[in-house]
């Protein structure tokens, strides 16, 4: 294979900046999938008309209120209610009869983005009667995402689709029944959020966030580099209890990881693993 | 034989409305000793099962599979998109998937797959766009066609929906138009050449 000098420079150029980023900044995206890192900064590179890397990185170092703008770019926010639904009828099938045999429960949505599925979590476990018993903590290192994650407020005109996957994840009541809608948003049931504690945290440079029973992080993993995925693999491993289970994307799995011997498979398809008590 | 021969190390295909027949057509006829990984992006609903992988395991002499989020890209196998998700390759030549939104209207989108897989393939890379009711991929093939890949467009005329064909020839000037059973053979010929 033969590569257009050019195209090794620009590879440079972004390494440079990300280094950049991560020492201005502090958020460290050295080892985030580089298609997608590259994707992302093109993208907002071209929007501005800017010539090249070196002088996006100049723009980045002097700018702050642009890095804000480059760090939405970079962190996907999509997200949805009851995303997968047949994800949330396993959680409810083989998961939740473990979590009613503990007299309290930790749950932690690590990358929760705008909450939606936070919510979808609190929902389920009122149904099932686990409301007094639980905390829930949501964490994402985008302070702006967390903000309308804590608000709760959703263009209502999602709502369609997020009460079809309700019933799809085999929802006991009716949708409405959790928010409270004006002409253009709801705003979430506010019983649902007081179980909820929201804090910045992030993976890649944050340490372990305390000792859960549950840790939903879905549709995070895959923007990490396979070294990257290995290193908060093992973060939530050490924030497990014996017997905790750990809950990925759709697409993402232990199974390449150095911990995949300590978990076992819950539930394949939905990629529900329980830690190993050793 | 050509004066120049080629090393190709892999073949991406771009394909939307019309893809199943189309598909089979140059996956059935592909020899069982094709090396070369052929990655596919056909537009599906995002909520579809992915059926695309078992309808073609008993329609393909080589393995067929829906890409794992970090996979090492194999010789010999096809992998698909998986419903709703982009399909990215990395300069290491192992996937990446994400959901990063819509491009083109599509998850998955070919421009997506494509343009990632001509920076990690350069002049290595083998690009395909088939039949198809929209313009997606049209830009990713201009991109292989820029940094040195071999650019393969079906003729529109012989495509289902040729509105996907037209824009890829509009945006880059194409190094064959082919009817896809002579896709097949210029696939099966180039492998042969290696
Ligand atoms: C695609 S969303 C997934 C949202 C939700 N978990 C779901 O599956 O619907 C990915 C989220 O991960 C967050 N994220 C990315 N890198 C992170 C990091 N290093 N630490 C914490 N959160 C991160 C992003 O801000 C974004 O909100």
């Amino acid at each position: 294979m033969s590569m257009p000098e050019h195209i090794d420079n620009e590879r440079l150029e972004i390494q440079l900046l990300l280094e950049a980023v991560y020492r201005k900044y502090g958020y460290d995206f050295r080892n985030y999938a580089c298609a997608h890192t590259k994707r992302r900064l093109e993208h907002r590179r071209a929007m501005e008309g800017l010539g090249d890397y070196s002088q996006m990185m100049h723009r980045l170092i002097h700018d702050e209120e642009f890095f804000d703008t480059v760090l939405l770019d970079l962190s996907i926010n999509v997200t949805e209610m009851f995303r997968d639904p047949w994800f949330y009828k396993k959680v409810r099938e083989a998961v939740v009869p473990h979590l009613c045999t503990y007299p309290f429960i930790k749950v932690w949505h690590a990358g929760c983005s705008a909450g939606q599925e936070v919510y979808s979590m609190a929902i389920l476990l009122e149904e099932e009667g686990m409301r007094e018993r639980v905390q829930i903590y949501a964490t994402d290192f985008n302070e702006i995402v967390l903000q309308k994650a804590k608000d709760g407020i959703y263009p209502v005109d999602l709502i369609r689709e997020y009460t079809t996957n309700y019933q799809k994840a085999g929802g006991t009541q009716s949708f409405s029944d959790y928010y409270t809608a004006d002409y253009a948003s709801v705003v979430m049931k506010r019983s649902l959020r007081e179980q909820v504690l929201f804090s910045s945290h992030n993976l890649v440079t944050d340490g372990v966030f305390g000792e859960m029973n549950v840790i939903f992080c879905r549709n995070v993993l895959i923007y990490f580099n396979r070294e990257l995925q290995n290193k908060v693999l093992k973060l939530f491993y050490d924030s497990l209890c014996p017997g905790g289970f750990l809950c990925l994307g759709s697409k993402e799995t232990l199974m390449f990881s150095e911990i995949a011997d300590k978990f076992e498979v819950i539930a394949d398809r939905e990629k529900i693993y329980r830690k190993k008590r050793m | 034989m050509s004066p120049h021969p080629k090393k190709y190390e892999a073949v991406v295909i771009g394909v939307s409305a019309g893809g199943l027949t189309a598909l089979e057509t140059i996956l059935s006829a592909l020899h069982a000793s094709f090396s070369l990984p052929v990655l596919i992006v056909q537009h599906i609903s995002p909520d579809a099962e992915s059926y695309l992988p078992q309808h073609f395991a008993t329609r393909c002499p080589l393995p067929v599979k829906e890409a794992d989020d970090k996979e090492d890209i194999m010789a010999r196998t096809i992998y698909f998109a998986p419903p709703d998700y982009h399909m990215m390759v990395e300069l290491d030549r192992s996937i990446s998937l994400s959901v990063e939104r819509r491009v083109n209207f599509s998850r998955p989108s070919v421009d997506v797959l494509f343009e990632t897989a001509a920076e990690a393939y350069g002049d290595g890379l083998i690009g395909i766009i088939l039949t198809g009711a929209n313009h997606d991929g049209a830009a990713g093939l201009a991109r292989i066609k820029q940094l040195g890949g071999l650019t393969i467009v079906q003729a529109p005329e012989t495509a289902q929906a040729n509105a996907m064909p037209r824009a890829a020839l509009e945006a880059t000037q194409a190094d064959h138009i082919l009817t896809l059973k002579d896709i097949a053979r210029q696939l099966n010929a180039l492998e042969g050449a290696l």
